[in-house]
């Protein structure tokens, strides 16, 4: 009986601390601290401790140093840079500018149907990049009777092998992303744009500044927040695109056209099956990522202080 | 006491019935493959195998999944040592991974040796390790070469008096120039132009202890003839990059270009996807290289293998053996997948001459074709570097040769390096 009841103390006690107000917070976070942990964190540490090794099955790794850094230094592992760092270069400037100059026209009233558009840019989104990268592939043939070629046969020019070439190739790849990921953005800069008040440009107006000095004095400072989020996501997702080149160029990847870090990653440790060296390209790309991205974020001043 | 032998009497009982049932219960196993057309092969053999009364009744689950997600996906289960199935068809270019540390395979020794001189066994030593057979592989993967008659008689030419890669190429000048079509054309995206052309002169891209020959001059030679083509206009770069594209197969079935050259196995490419070519294309041995090599060289391939930590892995190789290995075996393969069988038994026989779609869309003996190189076919180094290898060349040796028409020899030497590179 004793110890019935004292099991029953501990119980009581336990609750009562759970509803401690300096312990609810923590039982809060906690479905996500144990996400993280498990999700993100043992899966960094491994790939760390991976990164190191040689890995022949599930009972063979050892330990070689930093022999899979040093096997970094290939011609194709240099080309996969190259291809990643031309897309997020590209993909950066088209995504930034372009859905930002539509959001502009879209919540100045400038444009007639204005929800028509909103609705007509944003339904790419929603469909699937291989089923949109299909289309593309065949649109942008090799041949002279695909889509894309008669176009540019029509209009005086000379075919193009769309796929065959990096700048044509990258060329597709952004026009897919744009069609894509561009009714996004505007969603993003339109939320921005309509938070700024109007007495802004009232003011603006009547100190006599033209429309592009509007632009550049107001829109842009107010909606600073939600550039330089739009270009931390776009920079992140540039490095790691790997989707859309798949769709566009399959498994073959003649000349490194189409293969991104990431896509170099899945060849090396799925299809060449080094999961150690493929965690080292893993490493590579993050600490790549996570500097331009940190770079960018000082330039835009995001660490600076409210003034 | 009666008690007791109740009890004894119901549990042998229970036990009887249990085993009785099981008895007749099939046998479940479960295969992954890559490609649906092996899938109509197994099922026809399954039948067969449990038409036959001494042998325990089988029922295969057949899993078909695109070819990387299956790659993929064995890699992982063999592993971590679970979800792996009893049978699995793994491509000859990703083999070499899975022979790596523990090899999680079953030998075959058993059912190969004893046949091992009616075998074509430079086939099964792509899938060997050591001395053990690991994979059963359903053809030989000769390469032909396929002659669309219509342009070339159009040209006037006679595909039977081409001999030579230099007759090839003349035949070609003439072809172009009678009909403005090209002779043939060079991957740019994929293996299947350079290596079988590499191959057939001689060369290779490792040695068994996996030293680089991608620079020997063998490999130089036949970069250089392929690219001297190109600047003619004889050959051109594959539309879609490679033979196996949408773009590529409507193209030649519109009666484009005038050869192409690919394993045996193509056969069923046309048969399918190029209708309107029926009775127009023939089969015939590959050009000769003036300076030495082979006839052919064999040329892809699956390598079918059973997983050796199946429950069932001793009656899964005995079906495997069934399937792949024996006479009936390989006459349905032929018959259904349209391979060249690697029971050398076969060739000649009967029951290999009955008519069927590939007969019908040739309308000649192809296994003369087939007989005539049979003889003279090199072996392909497959080390555990090949897919690594292979992936050079279709990322860097096809493309900068046949898309941007570089120095042969400046390819082969940035190639040679890179695969060194990556050994080192």
């Amino acid at each position: 009986m004793q110890n019935r009841s004292a099991g029953k103390t501990v119980k009581r006690r336990g609750i009562r601390s759970l509803s401690d107000p300096k312990v609810v917070p923590y039982v809060f976070v906690a479905p996500f601290i144990v996400f993280f942990l498990f999700v993100y964190m043992y899966p960094l540490i491994m790939t760390v401790i991976m990164s190191f090794q040689q890995i022949d099955g599930p009972n063979h790794h050892q330990f070689i140093g930093l022999k899979n850094y040093q096997k970094l230094n290939t011609r194709d592992f240099q080309m996969a840079l190259q291809t990643s760092g031309r897309y997020a270069l590209w993909d950066v400037i088209v995504l930034t500018i372009v859905p930002l100059l539509i959001a502009c026209i879209l919540h100045s009233g400038l444009a007639k149907g204005s929800g028509f558009f909103k609705s007509l840019f944003f339904i790419p989104s929603l469909t699937s990049i291989i089923v949109a990268g299909i289309v593309f592939r065949l649109a942008f043939g090799t041949l002279e009777t695909a889509t894309m070629n008669r176009l540019m046969t029509a209009m005086g020019f000379q075919p193009v092998k769309w796929l065959s070439y990096a700048g044509p190739g990258n060329f597709v790849l952004i026009l897919l992303t744009l069609w894509r990921w561009n009714g996004v953005n505007i969603v993003y800069y339109l939320s921005g744009l309509q938070s700024i008040p109007t007495d802004y440009y009232e003011a603006a107006q009547i100190d006599g500044a033209s429309a592009l000095q509007k632009f550049f004095h107001v829109t842009l400072p107010c909606i600073r927040p939600v550039l330089i989020y739009v270009i931390t996501i776009t920079v992140l997702g540039g490095f790691s695109m790997f989707t859309e080149s798949v769709a566009l160029w399959q498994q073959n990847n003649a000349g490194g056209v189409g293969r991104t870090i990431v896509g170099y990653m899945y060849m090396v440790g799925f299809k060449k099956n080094n999961l150690g060296l493929a965690s080292a390209v893993g490493l590579t790309l993050l600490v790549l990522v996570v500097a331009v991205n940190l770079v960018q974020l000082v330039l835009m001043g995001f660490f600076r202080k409210e003034e | 006491m009666k008690k007791l032998l109740a009890l004894f009497l119901t549990v042998t009982m229970v036990f009887g019935l249990a085993a009785a049932l099981a008895e007749d219960a099939p046998v479940k196993m479960t295969l992954w493959t890559f490609q649906e057309l092996h899938t109509e092969l197994y099922k026809t053999m399954m039948e067969k195998w449990n038409a036959e009364a001494d042998k325990p009744k089988l029922d295969i689950d057949f899993q078909v999944f695109p070819y990387e997600d299956m790659h993929n996906k064995l890699t992982i289960a063999l592993q971590s040592g679970e979800g792996a199935p009893d049978l699995v068809d793994i491509e000859i270019n990703m083999f070499a991974n899975y022979l790596k540390g523990d090899i999680g395979l079953a030998p075959m020794n058993e059912y190969v040796e004893p046949i091992e001189d009616h075998l074509v066994m430079s086939r099964l030593n792509n899938y060997a390790k050591d001395g053990k057979f690991y994979g059963i592989d359903h053809h030989i993967g000769a390469t032909v070469m396929f002659y669309n008659t219509e342009i070339l008689e159009a040209a006037g030419v006679d595909y039977t008096t081409i001999k030579t890669w230099d007759d090839f190429h003349a035949a070609g000048k003439t072809v172009l120039e009678k009909t403005g079509k090209p002779m043939i054309v060079w991957e740019s995206a994929d293996c299947w132009s350079v290596y079988p052309m590499v191959n057939q002169h001689g060369g290779d891209w490792l040695t068994p202890d996996n030293q680089v020959r991608m620079d020997e001059q063998v490999v130089i030679d036949t970069l250089a003839f392929m690219k001297s083509m190109l600047d003619d206009g004889t050959a051109i770069p594959c539309p879609g990059g490679w033979t196996h594209t949408e773009e590529y197969w409507g193209w030649m079935n519109g009666g484009n270009c005038a050869a192409v050259c690919m394993p045996f196995w193509y056969l069923d490419r046309f048969t399918n996807y190029m209708p309107d070519l029926a009775g127009k294309m023939k089969v015939s041995a590959m050009p000769l290289w003036a300076d030495g090599g082979h006839k052919s060289a064999q040329m892809g391939g699956t390598g079918t293998a059973v997983v050796a930590s199946s429950p069932n892995a001793e009656l899964a190789k005995e079906f495997l053996a069934y399937a792949c290995l024996t006479f009936d075996g390989c006459v349905t393969t032929w018959k259904i997948c349209g391979f060249d069988p690697i029971l050398k038994d076969v060739y000649g026989s009967e029951e290999m001459k009955e008519p069927n779609k590939f007969f019908e869309y040739y309308d000649q003996d192809i296994f003369a074709v087939l007989s005539e190189v049979l003889d003279d076919i090199p072996d392909t180094c497959l080390t555990e570097y090949f897919p690594a290898a292979t992936d050079i060349v279709k990322t860097q040796m096809a493309y900068r040769l046949v898309e941007l028409r570089e120095d042969p020899e400046q390819i082969a030497k940035d190639c040679a390096e890179e695969l060194r590179s990556q050994i080192n």
